[in-house]
């Protein structure tokens, strides 16, 4: 008995333990970005943002989270029940997973892996699952173009992703997040010795996430709101945390990859006061607020011509990076043993 | 192999879409993104304007001009204001002339800001919305100060306006003018040069000059496209003539040349605000013509015929001569004009309204052809349609 609780039991009661330990307060992150984007945008377009719900109105995003689940859940009559019921939960599900190998300091990681870059890689690739099967399963016209929109966006970005990567992965030569961000502590953050890569990534997750301006598949202004119009209730919450909860995912990997996961700026005494998750959480909100503010700015981009940046310009920029970045290596002697 | 067939499928664009711009209904064919055609459906907001208007006494009848266009309200006033005074034989004093004129440009503006912020939304900018709609509610407080309502202002009268400019008005107008200079440079800042912008404008929707006159385009529609015709210089009415201000005119006729033809209207506008204030004279600001105007309160405790003049004034309205007359203004559209058929009654026989956007918006499927969808949207953002004058 007590085998079978020291060995099956207690474990799995751990792990789910510490899933929820990072669960819990992703959400509770998910929720404040949502406020912290009407605020910010608010206050660049000369608003008070949300300010009536709890003081400076803090508690909007619960408010809206009640709302939401409360609400009654319609499910258009001549959609795919099955597929559409699935869908936001596939979004929602993909967008947590991926935290699973995200190292928050040294040894601060749940599963540490060695192939953490290609399982995040392939957690992303899937999150467009859940859009199509939103976009068919909804059984209009709005949604399925929002979905085909995303699908060949998603496809095409997730490309010149995989070639950004790979220019850091030759110079940590590790696929292991916690490595490639101990690698940085040695040869300085990555952001430096890869800014151009650095710049498309930051681009490319805009659009990987389908953010602003590549927020195609839900385009108000064409497709209504695109591939969740037909959506209400918790199953459109589903969509939005997946979404937002995405947008922290993506910016925890530029983080680690470029800019040094939870590594001070400075090797030095003010900066190694603060705790290293401290300031993995403050890189995190200076990409968050990148998003947020290309919201605020810019319009948006017609399909394709996000084609034509996606292919013609970031892949031939970061396929020429790799030859640059390996040719350098090679010369100079500076492959990692 | 078999033959198959590609089925282009409908869309059915409005009249409940974010884009539409009111109650547009554009059926869409389309192959994947591209649309094959667009077919718009009108009439969602009709609601008899010009049946109406034959059986009101003219007076009353200002306020359906308001209600046309619901964002160049006084414009429209100033079109069949002017028609009613022309079949009168009546000229307004100097001053209300250039009150109207005053407020006929800020009322440009109004609609300018108003355009070109949602044709940027509908690109996909918001900002711009926000920070011109701050301006927005800075002349709608001018409009209210005069006429006390915000949006339908019934204003503009026959033989002047209905009363004179608040103390201190001037002043405040002249200080908004100063600080919408500054404003304007922020909104291009945030679009003119834009590239993701320009990349959804420039070449979309292209009219030639020969087709934008086919089309009976009118207004910065068809200065876009290069011909320079603004009634306000062609055929100056009012106090246009006294006035220096420029033309904008556009080289290729795409949503851009629209877009940047509307901005540099606005700056025109402001121009030409600032010289009325300063040249605006002092004076009665209505005709003292009392079977026209109404005479003061004061003079009807004293004047037995002033009181007879109040009497007949609201009881019957005000007989026009028998005759017909076409009077087109330049709104902030495009050619407004009021076709008024009158039989000698208190009551207009025939009043038939000429919209700019009707005419914008039969050309829409020409323009949109081959498009895709999101470039339909930037389309119709630079068409400035409302269907309130649509529709009528």
């Amino acid at each position: 008995m007590s085998e079978l609780f020291v060995g099956t039991i207690w474990p799995l009661f751990e792990l789910v333990l510490l899933t929820l330990l990072i669960v819990v307060p992703l959400l509770l992150a998910v929720a404040y970005l949502t406020y912290a984007e009407r605020k910010i945008i608010a206050a660049m377009q000369l608003r008070q943002g949300p300010m009536f719900v709890g003081p400076y109105g803090l508690l909007q995003p619960l408010a809206d989270g009640l709302k939401l689940l409360f609400k009654e859940t319609v499910i258009p009559t001549r959609a795919n029940k099955g597929v559409f019921v699935a869908a936001p939960i596939v979004t929602f599900v993909l967008a947590l997973v991926g935290w699973a190998v995200i190292p928050f300091g040294p040894g601060l990681v749940l599963a540490d892996i060695n192939v953490g870059v290609l399982y995040l890689f392939a957690v992303s690739s899937l999150g467009v699952y859940g859009i199509v099967m939103a976009g068919w399963a909804s059984n209009s016209r709005y949604a399925f173009l929002g979905a085909l929109r995303s699908s060949a966006q998603m496809v095409s970005y997730e490309i010149a992703i995989g070639l950004v990567i790979i220019s850091v992965l030759i110079s940590a030569g590790s696929l292991n997040l916690s490595e490639i961000v101990e690698a940085q502590a040695r040869h300085g953050w990555y952001v430096l010795w890869h800014f151009p890569m650095f710049m498309i990534f930051l681009v490319s997750i805009l659009a990987e996430t389908n953010r602003h301006p590549f927020d195609l598949p839900e385009d108000e202004a064409s497709l209504v709101t695109g591939y969740n119009v037909e959506y209400s209730s918790m199953a459109f919450a589903l969509f939005f945390l997946g979404e937002y909860a995405n947008m922290i995912l993506m910016s925890a990997i530029c983080s680690i990859l470029f800019l040094g996961g939870w590594l001070p700026p400075l090797d030095i005494a003010p900066f190694t006061w603060i705790p290293g998750p401290v300031w993995f959480a403050l890189k995190i909100s200076a990409i968050l607020f990148v998003y947020i503010w290309a919201r605020a700015t810019l319009p948006r981009y017609r399909y394709d011509q996000l084609m034509r940046l996606g292919w013609k310009v970031f892949l031939p920029a970061a396929l020429l990076w790799i030859v640059v970045t390996s040719g350098a290596m090679v010369a100079l002697d500076l492959l990692p043993k | 192999m078999s033959e198959t067939t590609i089925r282009t499928f409908s869309v059915n664009f409005g009249p409940q879409h974010p884009a539409a711009h009111g109650v547009l209904r554009l059926v869409l064919e389309m192959d994947g993104e591209v649309v094959e055609r667009a077919d718009p459906h009108i009439g969602l907001l009709h609601r008899g304007t010009e049946k109406l208007i034959e059986y009101r006494p003219y007076l009353q009848n200002i306020g359906y001009f308001d209600r046309l266009d619901y964002v160049s309200m006084m414009c429209q006033e100033h079109s069949y204001v002017l028609a009613v005074e022309k079949l009168l034989g009546i000229t307004p004093p100097i001053r209300a002339q250039y009150i109207r004129v005053l407020f006929c440009e800020i009322t440009r503006i109004l609609n300018h800001l108003l355009n070109i912020t949602t044709m940027a939304l509908d690109i996909g900018a918001m900002t711009p919305l926000l920070w011109g709609f701050e301006q927005r509610e800075k002349l709608m407080e001018f409009y209210e100060a005069v006429s006390g309502a915000r949006m339908h202002a019934n204003y503009f009268r026959f033989g002047g306006v209905a009363k004179d400019m608040p103390a201190g008005l001037e002043e405040r107008i002249a200080e908004w003018c100063d600080q919408f200079m500054p404003f304007m440079d922020d909104l291009e800042t945030l679009l003119t040069e834009n590239r993701i912008f320009k990349q959804r404008t420039v070449d979309i929707g292209v009219v030639s000059a020969e087709d934008a006159l086919a089309w009976g385009f009118s207004g910065p529609m068809l200065r876009a496209s290069g011909i320079a015709w603004d009634l306000r210089k062609a055929q100056p009415y009012e106090v246009y003539d006294r006035m220096d201000f420029d033309i904008p005119v556009g080289r290729h006729g795409d949503c851009y040349d629209r877009y940047l033809v509307r901005m540099w209207e606005m700056r025109e506008s402001v121009k030409i605000i600032r010289q009325c204030l300063e040249q605006m004279p002092e004076g009665p600001v209505r005709l003292p013509n009392h079977k026209v105007t109404p005479p003061p309160r004061a003079e009807m405790k004293r004047s037995m015929e002033a009181l007879i003049h109040h009497f007949k004034l609201y009881t019957e309205g005000i007989h026009v001569p028998k005759g017909e007359v076409y009077v087109a203004t330049e709104n902030p559209k495009g050619e407004f004009g009021v076709y008024l058929v009158s039989d000698g009654t208190n009551r207009p026989y025939r009043c038939k309204i000429r919209s700019p956007g009707y005419a914008h918006l039969q050309a829409l499927e020409k323009m949109a052809k081959g498009h895709q969808l999101a470039d339909t949207v930037a389309i119709i953002g630079s068409l400035d349609i409302v269907f309130g004058e649509i529709d009528r």
